[in-house]
Formats: C-alpha cells, structure tokens, sequence
C-alpha cells in the first residue's frame, strides 16, 4: 500500500510539474491571465461609470431674457452638462442629435420671464435622446433638479407643507460604483480564465496528439485531467488574491466579512469552472472550437445572466430558469454577501452547495466521457 | 559571384549567426544541375539552416550565394519561382483531398488549369492513390502523405527542389519507393538537395556533403569517400568524422 | 497574381465549409445571444421591494403609504413597527428599501411645517434601490401638492415651471431599442476578430505557413486570402442580425442602409486587420486567443455601450478615440436609430478608413515570408 501510493504520488508530480512548465513558459499567455483581472478592476474602478458627467447639452432660448439667462448660467455652471448655446431653430437640433453631438436639447419660450413674473404656467422644452436609456432617465433628472432649485431660489413663497426626506444609503455609504462591480468582475473574470484555459490546454494534447502519450501512461486518466488543471487552479487562485487586494487597496472596498470563507468559497468556485473547462475539452475536437465555445459561448451568458450587469428578476422568466445553472450567479451572491455585506456561511450555504454540486456534476459527467472514449 | 548555368546552387563562404552563436559557418559547394545531392550531418550541425538559406526561408548573416541562377540576397522572390520544397514537418493541407491540395499548390505556381488536371491525375496513377481520390490528406498512411508532398513539391518541374528529412519514420520499403521517386525525377532533369540521417539513403546520391558543428566536414561521391577514410560503409566514415563534434547527440 | 488570390480564396473557403465546427459556432452562438441578450438587458425598475416602518399609523401618514403604494411602482414586503425587522428584509435580499415614518410624523407636519421621513436604500444593488429612492422621492414630492390642496385650498398650483419631455428616436425609452445596434457591432467584432486572429496562427502551428513561405505568393495576396473569407462571414453573420432585429425587435432601420453597409465594410476590414495583426505576433493558437480577447474585452467595455464615453476621466476618453468598437456602436445608433446620413457620420468613416489602413498594412508589413 506504500508504495503504490508514493508511486501514485510521483506520478502525479511529475505531470503536475509538466503541466507548469507549459504554463509558465508561455510569457505571453501568462501576461494576459494575470493582466486581464488588474485592466477588468481598474476599469471599472476608475473608468467606467454610469455617472452622468459632461453631457453635450444645447439651449435654444427664444426668450433671451434676464431669467433665461440666469437659468441657462446654472446649466453652464453645473458639472454635468457641456452646454453650448445656439440660437437657432428645431432644425438644427435635430441635426445635432444626428450627427451625434448633443445629448439632450433645452428651449425657451419666448415668454419665460413674463410668465414667470406674472405667476403663468410656462412650458420649458427638454428633448432628450432616447438612445441611451439610462443616461436618459438621469440627464432628464438632473435637468429636472435645476430647474426646480432655480425655480424655489427665485420664487420666494415656499411651499408652506412640506415632507422631507432625509435618504440613507446602506452599505456603501459614498454610492461608489465599485462595491457594485468587485463582486461581479471576481465572478466573471475567475470563470472565463479557468473555463478557457483548461479546455483549450486540454484539447491541445487531444490536437496535438500528445494526449495519446498520457493515456498509455500507467496513471489514471482522471488524474492525468487533473494535473492539467492544477496549475490553472494555482494562477486562479493567484488572481483572486491580486483581485481582492486591488479592491482593498487600490478602490477602498474592504473585505467586511471573513477573509478565509471568502477565500475557500472562492477557490470551490475555482474548481467548479475549471470542473466546466475539462467537461468542455471532453466535447470539442480542435483548440479553436474549445476556444470559442468557452469565449463566446460562456462570455455572454456570464455576464448577461448572472446577476451582475442586469437584475435576473426583471427578466423573462426562461432566462431566469436558465441562470440558475450558470455557476457565476451562485457566486457572485456569495462574494456580495461575504464581501460587501460581512455576511457569515449561515446566510451563503444554500449557494455554495449548489455550487459544490455544480462542480462535482461537471467533473463525473467528464470523466464518464472520457472513459467512453477510451473503451 | 558569376552565376554558371551548370550548376543549380552555388555557395561561397555562406553564414548564419544567430547572436553569437555561429549555426553555418563559412560553407562553400557547387551542386551540379541534374545532381542528387545529399546533405548529411548530426542534429544540430546546421544542416536545416543552411538548407533554409538556400531556399530563401532565411537570410544569411555573410557569404554568397546563387540559387537556380538567383542572387540570394537580391533575388529571393525569384528563387522561389523555381525551386520546390517539402518540409520536415509535413507540410500539405491535412483538411483538404489530394486534387484540392494539387490544384492549390501548382495554383500557386502560375499552372494552368488543364495542366494541373493532366498533372494531377498522372501523379495520382503513378503513385497508385486512385482509391483515395475522395480522401483528405490527414486520413493517408504516412508513407502515402510524404510520397504526396514530394510529388506535389515538383509538380510545377521546378530547377531544384530542397527535401528536408523526407522518408523519417517509414518502413525500408516504402522508403525505396520514394527514393525511386527521387530517381525520376532527377532523370528528368530536377536537381535534388535532400538532407537525411540514413546513412543508406546516402549510398544512392551522387554526391554527398557532411556537416559538422557549422562547417562541410567532407564532400565528395560515396565511393571517394569511403576509399579517403578507408572504410567499407558510410556509416563508418560518418563515425570517423562526426565523432570529435562538439554540436550533436555524442 | 489575380489567380493566385483565387487559388488562395478557394483554398480557403474550402477549408471554412469543411469546418463545420466553427461554422456552426461562428453564426450560432452569436444568433442566440443576440437573441438572448436584449431580453436579459432590462434595467427597468419595477417591482421595487419596499419594507415600510409606520411608527406614526397617523392618517397623514396613511395618506402618504396610499399615494406611495398606488405608484405601482413598489411592491410591499412588510408593513410593521419594527426597523430591526425591516432591515432584516435589506439583509436577505428581500426588501431594496426601507420608508421609515417617525413618530409624531403627522403632528410635526402641521405644527412646524416639516415632516421628516427616512429613507434606506439598499446601495449594494446600484440601479435597482438608486432608482427606487429616486422614485421614492418623487413621489413624496407629488404629495406635498396634495397635501398643499388639503391644507390650503386655492393655493394656486400653476405656478412655476412646467417641464416637458420629450425623447427623440425612442420615446418609449424601450431599453431594446437602445441596446441593440451596440450589441450586433459587439457580436460581429467579436466573430470577425476571433477568426482572423486564429486562422495564420493556425497555419504556423501546423507547420503549412513554412510551405507557403518557399513559394512564390506575394505577401499582400496572402494576406488578402485571409482577410476576404472572413470579411464575407461576418458581413453575413451582420446581415443575419439586422433581419433579426427587424424581425423579431421591429427596430426598423431609419437611416439608409447603403450609407450602414459602406461603413460596416470598411469597420470590419479594420477589424480583421486587427486579428491579423495579432496573429504576426503569435505562435501558437494560444496565444493568440488570449491577446485577441484581452484586447477586445477592453475594446467592448470601453465601447460605450454598457457605459457612456462621456463619464470617463479625460485619459480614458483620449484612449477611447483608438476604439475602433466605439465607432461602430456610435455609428449603428446614428444610421440605425437616429437616421443619420453620409454626412453626418463623416468622421467616423474617416477615422475606421484609417485605422483600416494602418492595421492591415502594418500586419503585411510584419508577415515575413523570409526571416
């Protein structure tokens, strides 16, 4: 019994250290697993935002009076908007819009200062562009609280009744972007790498023929899988800890629950993808379909159903039957939680297990694969 | 240089350093038109390289040389006009049949579109493979697959064609086949640079040349060769020549 | 050198049919994502999740959770006295908000004027709870009109500033409508990068580029031969998705097409030239994989798609002139939905012209048949 198991041991060191090797020596490859995390965080730490800021706004203001004026000085003045004056016509902001220019249009009736003086309804024209959905709903928002500042600023009767409220903002207090996205681009970048890698190095062998040299090895063709997945396992696990301490560090998003649960649960989540990558290498004959199922075939649903970039409530309710078997949805609930929220394993175990069970799936259907194939 | 028409590659103190590292250090020849020649050496004497500069696959670093009447340097487009070549590693379209693989490489070749039908179908009768008409390449016995690519290596009657290792990994029988193949087609006037490791095959050119650590050890016929180093075979004066290298299997 | 790109161009397509592999995978997936994705893309907030905790239970405050729960907007997931209660609803996940309603709400409100409400918004869940406390005021501040007309009738109402909005090119905001060009553009860079990038790499792995090298075809007819078939593919995986957008989405396309066509041509010579840029400098299908996706994740993310260009830092708006995904996407929604013409999309034609140029040119330049 010693021996065997030494020898089994040996046996898979020997084709773990290979599998390193390969790893390790392609700079390129290398580059790109490590870098592709750090560009996604910053990114979206610091380039990325939803924000409404600088946008191209046109005033026509047929009015050109002291309160058109004095109101068109406060969109000029506030952050959010580019404006740019023109004093022309319907034509011409259609034109704008066209060409790409403008976001949104504001114009004057020609009797806005006497109507407000005189306490008469007077209609202010805002023509948004619809194209972009969100930034429509905020920009018509700003523009909206412009002018009522304006308006309860020059009107000196104050609504005599008022409710106020006073908003709170639990969890992320600043209403920074990045609480938002850590957990999401942990899930969608730690999946991609490790399905990706694993089936195309996989399918490589297969290509290249070498995949024969292993099967003729005395070792089991199970561990032989395994070996192939291990250094991915190691690098992934590599990347969750730069990703974690990019977000500490470098965006201010602390871990607020426990390290060590986010960090196994992490590494289950690992295993589940890389589960996935060789379940796929089992099914695909040439790098460059095992490279496209995995890319294309795993990006969209990846980031479209799992939760991050969309609410899954809002969608069809096929859609969301179908999300519940992409592995990233489990854990980007779970990093939310332990990560953003502190949450403790009572709140995430119903998540990790079918997490857990994602990947033991994955792996014994791959495994009953390969077998068919070898008898 | 002067290029001299009788002979199809000349080569004078021709170089190739990568870094500083020397791969080919200084090798003169002359290959006569018409000529076998073969190009012996251990792996990692140099042999590949230098057949690559004399394809045009690769610049070299010094020396001179003209190739079927073609500056090296100058001329290199043009060198490939009228050279053909099949590589160590096997070089036909493994998703593609014989005919398709035939039409795309003479294609290239300027051939025209009847001629490449005449050619292909007496290729496929010479070498037997009217069965296999439908096949792609990748499901072709490997003997058949080498026997393919030399065929359609000269199919556009080239002035040389280089071999790079040819009959690697074959029975003898199928290696004497191929080497009638060589025989046609020098008989018909195609100069053939072949390198190799069997030291047999280099009993059948008409001249050989043996590269040791960079350099031409030896180049002359088998018979003077093996009457300079008073030995019966030519594995024997291989020995005697390869054994000092310090670039090799030793 | 006419024939021999057509020696070239047969080869290839050939070698394309026969894959049926990729062919399926290159128009298959892309066709259900482009199905998929539109439905799955709804930042519309309804259903908000709303614990309300009334410590007040005046008839004011009544008035106030009528008006709130009549929006339509809101879903009530508990009604109770308790904050600890409702905020164990944000925890797990089943409230975005929290109203809390003070005591003595009601009683302050006439007496001093002011009646003080708080608001917890679930901020882990951006959009959604953001959204929901936007409405959440809004809605208050609707009530205080009714609440005015209540108190003190004939206060006149029509003071002020009347607001009226109207959006240009999509006046029912449908979020379809917006994200579809971007995500066709998305879709058809992705499969005309991939393909081009992997198909020389291809050839080095399998040592057939060595072959190719000793003949005599010209650089620039090889490199032709791998730009047109996959230029083919994609204009037919494009084609494929505008029908599908017009039928299955009924965007129906308001500018010209001919003017959407010449720009797609040149955007996806770019693009192709871009793979193949990237194929000079691999060696293996690997490599070039996985630098083709890393630039192409950073291209889409920073395409202006998902975000808008305009909320980038100065820096990244510069780098995001080198986009060539952000001209397309800009140019889809022009043409597409706006019904821009020639003109109007000048700058982005001449922009993608260039980068075509550049691209391709400089990846002729680095395919070396001799090294």
């Amino acid at each position: 019994m010693q021996t065997s198991f030494s020898s089994l041991k040996n046996q898979l060191f020997s084709f773990v250290r290979k599998e390193f090797y390969h790893v390790l020596r392609d700079k390129k490859v290398l580059l790109i697993l490590f870098g592709l995390p750090v560009v996604q965080v910053l990114l979206f730490g610091f380039v990325l935002s939803n924000e409404v800021k600088d946008s191209r706004l046109v005033i026509v203001d047929m009015a050109k009076d002291e309160a058109s004026r004095q109101l068109t000085n406060k969109f000029e003045a506030s952050r959010y908007f580019e404006t740019d004056l023109i004093s022309a016509n319907e034509a011409d902001i259609e034109v704008a819009f066209r060409r790409g220019k403008i976001k949104a249009a504001i114009v004057f009736p020609s009797n806005f200062q006497y109507d407000l003086q005189h306490g008469n309804k007077t209609q202010l024209q805002i023509i948004t562009d619809g194209t972009d959905v969100n930034q429509a709903n905020t920009i018509n928002g700003y523009i909206s609280s412009i002018v009522y500042n304006f308006v309860s600023e020059s009107n000196q009767q104050t609504v005599p009744y008022r409710v106020v409220p006073e908003i709170r903002m639990l969890y992320n207090p600043q209403l920074q972007g990045a609480p938002n996205f850590v957990p999401g681009v942990m899930a969608m970048v730690l999946m991609l790498v490790c399905v990706l890698m694993t089936s195309v190095s996989i399918v490589r062998e297969k290509e290249l023929g070498t995949m024969e040299v292993l099967l003729v090895s005395p070792m089991q063709p199970a561990l032989a899988i395994i070996s192939k997945a291990l250094p991915y396992l190691l690098l992934s696990f590599l990347n969750l800890l730069i990703i974690i301490a990019l977000s500490v560090y470098v965006l201010d998003v602390p871990v607020k629950g426990n390290i060590f649960l986010l960090i196994s649960v992490s590494t289950l989540f690992i295993v589940t993808c890389l589960s996935l990558g060789i379940l796929i290498s089992t099914n695909t004959n040439t790098q460059q379909e095992a490279m496209f199922v995995s890319l294309i075939g795993m990006l969209m649903p990846t980031m479209l159903l799992s939760g991050f970039m969309f609410p899954i409530e809002n969608m069809p309710l096929a859609l969301q039957i179908i999300s519940n078997i992409v592995p990233s949805r489990w854990y980007y609930i779970i990093v939310k939680d332990v990560m953003i929220k502190g949450a403790g394993f009572e709140s995430i175990w119903m998540e990790t297990l079918i997490l857990g069970g994602m990947g033991l799936f994955f792996f014994v259907v791959s495994m009953k694969k390969f077998k068919i194939r070898l008898a | 240089m002067t290029a001299d028409s009788s002979f199809s590659i000349q080569a004078e103190k021709l170089t190739k350093k990568f870094g500083d590292f020397t791969a080919v250090n200084e090798i003169t020849m002359n290959v006569k038109r018409g000529e076998i020649f073969g190009f012996l050496g251990a792996n990692g004497a140099g042999k590949t390289t230098a057949m690559r500069m004399l394809c045009g696959l690769s610049t070299p670093t010094a020396g001179e040389a003209v190739i079927a009447g073609c500056n090296v340097y100058k001329e290199v487009e043009q060198i490939k006009k009228r050279i053909g070549y099949m590589s160590q590693k096997f070089s036909l379209y493994e998703d593609l049949t014989i005919v398709e693989n035939v039409e795309f490489f003479g294609g290239i070749y300027g051939m025209s579109r009847s001629d490449l039908k005449n050619k292909s179908e007496a290729l496929i009768t010479k070498l037997g493979l009217q069965n296999e008409v439908k096949k792609l390449v990748g499901s072709l016995p490997l003997g058949w697959k080498q026997k393919l690519s030399f065929s359609v290596a000269i199919l556009h009657q080239p002035e040389i064609v280089f071999l790079d290792e040819p009959t690697g990994g074959v029975d003898p029988i199928t290696r004497r086949q191929f080497w009638d193949l060589i025989y046609d087609a020098a008989d018909a006037g195609i100069t053939v640079f072949v390198t190799t490791h069997y030291l047999d095959e280099a009993e059948y050119c008409n001249r050989i040349s043996i590269m040791v650590d960079g350099s031409i050890a030896a180049l002359d016929t088998p018979t003077n060769l093996k009457k300079k180093f008073n030995t019966e075979s030519m594995d024997d004066v291989f020995y005697e020549l390869a054994r000092g290298a310090k670039r090799g299997d030793n | 050198m006419m024939s021999t790109l057509k020696v070239l161009l047969r080869k290839e397509f050939r070698q394309i049919f026969r894959n049926k592999a990729i062919l399926a995978i290159s128009f298959i997936i892309p066709i259900i994502q482009f199905l998929i994705l539109p439905l799955a893309a709804n930042y519309e907030t309804k259903n908000i999740n709303l614990a309300i905790v009334d410590h007040d239970r005046s008839s004011l405050s009544q008035k106030l959770l009528t008006q709130i729960t009549g929006s339509g907007y809101f879903r009530l997931v508990d009604y109770s006295s308790s904050y600890q209660q409702a905020y164990h609803l944000i925890e797990t996940d089943k409230s975005d908000l929290i109203l809390e309603i003070p005591q003595g709400f009601e009683r302050n409100l006439v007496r001093e004027n002011i009646g003080k409400v708080f608001i917890a918004v679930n901020a882990i869940n951006g959009t959604k709870a953001m959204v929901g406390g936007n409405y959440l005021n809004g809605i208050i501040s609707e009530t205080n009109k009714n609440i005015l007309t209540e108190f003190m009738p004939g206060t006149n109402l029509n003071q002020g500033i009347e607001l009226t909005t109207s959006y240009w090119f999509n006046p029912k905001l449908n979020y379809k409508i917006a994200l579809i060009p971007g995500i066709l553009a998305v879709l058809v860079t992705m499969v005309g990068g991939f393909l081009s990038a992997l198909n020389i790499v291809k050839e080095k792995e399998s040592g057939t580029i060595e072959q190719i090298n000793v003949t005599p075809i010209l650089k620039r007819d090889f490199i032709l031969g791998k730009l047109i078939p996959f230029w083919i593919l994609a204009m037919i995986v494009f084609t494929i998705g505008l029908a599908l957008a017009y039928f299955v989405y009924d965007i129906v396309p308001q500018g010209n097409l001919l003017v959407l066509y010449s720009f797609i041509a040149v955007y996806l010579l770019a693009v192709l030239g871009f793979g193949l840029l990237i194929s000079t400098f691999c060696n293996t299908q690997q490599e070039a994989m996985f630098l083709q996706f890393f630039f192409i994740m950073i291209f889409i993310l920073m395409g202006g798609l998902f975000t808008s260009i305009d909320s980038m830092p100065e820096w990244a708006k510069v780098l995001a002139q080198f986009n060539p995904v952000n001209y397309m996407i800009n140019v889809m929604r022009l043409v597409l939905l706006k019904g821009s013409g020639f003109r109007d999309i000048l700058p982005d034609f001449a922009v993608v012209i260039i980068m075509a140029i550049v691209l391709n040119g400089w990846a002729v330049f680095n395919y070396k048949k001799t090294s």
